[in-house]
């Protein structure tokens, strides 16, 4: 059977046509979907922190405190009087910020009620992963108190 | 009709408006009577409450201050130095609980009455995601007063995309607009809530109200022969009025609520403290926050278990939307399963605050509804 030229031309026309106006809205949609996406921005490498000294009210009253690791916060846990553990303070389930119970020894998720134990595993509750733990090390001070350095592990 | 001379300025506007199609139209239009007709108000609630949110939202603007550094302090402002500022605040949040409210309420009664089958289902689609704007909308919004309670339910809600396979990573954030919750977010947030959701949601409720007009009031099963007995309102002026009535009232229990129950501020996000405890998103939420808490820590074929109730709530969602086109016979089966359903949202509601007031609210709606459907029953004989 023989096609109409004409026909021929139109399905051309119509083919060059639409994929131009694709091409088009790719055009367009490419960069506003790169633009919407963040950029990755390189952060500065922490490799350790000066987190205060021993003798900081924080761990009298509450036997924790959270200290800026770079961005991210991370917390210090007195478990016994010279015994200092560090962990990352976000939470491995939803990404909320961890506390520590002193009279259950344990670290302490109120989103969501994740329980950590004192060496950052996942005890209870939905986390499904332990905290990454942090190193510690206590410098003695002349007054008799130490400063606290926290580094990764 | 055109016995009485118009005044040449409505004339003129007559000829370049078409208006007398839109009178015309207006004056045929009616609403049927029956049992359930108390249950065809409550869209126009919801349309009420959204009002009052584009209102108060556009005057809130005018002190509100998008960054992280300047969100609090400047909403602390608005409430303390303002004039009204604290009543102008107190109506936005009631109001969008309201809102979410009414438009529940509103989606659970065409539910029940099976409002959503042919010709009506588009009207249905519509509004499951003018609903799902609306939630949006309250998510967008909590974070912009930059509290710890809106920095917590922000860093869980939009972590929770992270947990879905593939493009988790990317929706995280695209939300977030870097890796954490930061002044960033903030930005984003601010952006979708009064920009890109507004449109969105004007083009679609211009959509469903224009749907809701074309088609008209769908009569539920089981009334049929009662609103064939009783001779229809007149939408206009009857039903008009009686929608409006409401909206006053409406507008007082607002008042009412935000003078006597001022939202509250919180105290300034702190990327480094500790969630406090009992820590709890909005009301609409609580159901699956429960769902959340209970799932235990694990995970299978490198999928994490808290990934499994959140696919499937988006998959009830999903099922919601596609409701008139599944329901397609004459059986029980939906009205049982949207039981089971409702059921399970206000059990887990309950048990995620600990108490049964969610019951009793339910309760006490449904007991409202039915003394509304009676006063508007016994007036309309005339």
């Amino acid at each position: 059977m023989e096609i109409h030229p004409l026909l021929e031309r139109r399905r051309f026309l119509n083919w060059f046509l639409g994929t131009s106006f694709g091409a088009l809205a790719i055009s367009v949609l490419y960069p506003i979907a790169r633009f919407v996406s963040p950029p990755r921005i390189a952060e500065p490498g922490t490799a350790q922190v000066d987190a205060g000294t021993t003798d900081d009210p924080a761990f009298r009253d509450k036997a924790f405190k959270i200290v800026r690791f770079g961005a991210d916060p991370v917390i210090i846990v007195r478990a016994a009087d010279d015994d200092y553990r560090a962990f990352s303070a976000t939470c491995t389930h939803l990404d909320c910020i961890v506390g520590y119970q002193k009279e259950h020894s344990r670290l302490w998720c109120n989103c969501h009620g994740g329980a950590y134990d004192l060496t950052g595993r996942n005890i209870a509750g939905p986390p499904p992963r332990p905290l990454t733990p942090f190193k510690v090390n206590l410098v003695a001070k002349n007054d008799g108190t130490s400063t606290i350095v926290v580094s990764k592990a | 009709m055109s016995a009485i001379k118009r005044p040449p300025v409505l004339q003129w506007l007559d000829d370049r408006l078409g208006l007398p199609a839109v009178r015309e139209f207006l004056a045929h239009k009616t609403v049927p009577r029956h049992r359930y007709t108390v249950f065809y108000y409550l869209g126009g609630m919801t349309l009420f409450f959204f009002l009052v949110q584009v209102c108060t939202g556009v005057l809130l603007m005018l002190y509100y201050r998008p960054s992280a550094e300047e969100a609090f302090e400047s909403i602390e402002f608005l409430v303390t130095t303002v004039p009204f500022g604290w009543l102008v605040r107190s109506i936005h949040a009631w109001s969008a609980n309201l809102m979410v409210f009414f438009a529940a309420l509103h989606l659970v009664s065409v539910y029940f009455l099976k409002s959503y089958r042919k010709p009506r289902e588009l009207t249905w689609v519509s509004g499951v995601f003018l609903l799902f704007l609306i939630l949006g909308f309250g998510f967008s919004g909590y974070l912009l007063p930059w509290n710890q309670l809106s920095f917590f339910a922000t860093k869980v809600g939009t972590d929770i995309a992270s947990v879905v396979p593939l493009a988790g990573e990317w929706t995280m954030r695209f939300m977030r607009g870097g890796d954490r919750v930061t002044g960033a977010t903030l930005s984003r947030f601010y952006g979708w809530h009064v920009a890109i959701l507004p449109a969105i949601t004007t083009v679609l409720l211009t959509f469903h109200l224009l749907l809701v007009q074309v088609k008209g009031m769908s009569v539920p099963p089981g009334a049929e022969e009662e609103a064939g007995q009783r001779p229809p309102m007149k939408f206009f002026p009857h039903f008009a009025l009686r929608d409006l009535s409401g909206w006053i009232f409406a507008l007082g229990v607002l008042a009412a609520l935000a003078a006597m129950m001022p939202w509250e501020l919180g105290e300034k996000a702190d990327a480094f403290a500790p969630a406090y405890e009992n820590i709890r998103p909005e009301w609409y939420y609580v159901f699956m926050f429960q769902a959340l808490k209970l799932v235990p820590g694990g995970e299978i074929m490198g999928i994490e278990y808290e990934a499994f109730p959140i696919l499937l709530f988006s998959l009830g969602g999903l099922l919601l939307i596609l409701v008139p086109f599944l329901d397609r016979g004459r059986s029980r089966g939906w009205s049982y399963a949207g039981m089971v359903a409702l059921a399970f949202v206000v059990g887990m509601t309950c048990w995620g605050y600990g108490t049964l007031v969610p019951l009793y609210i339910v309760f006490l709606t449904a007991l409202l509804l039915a003394v509304f459907a009676w006063i508007t029953r016994s007036t309309e004989a005339r």
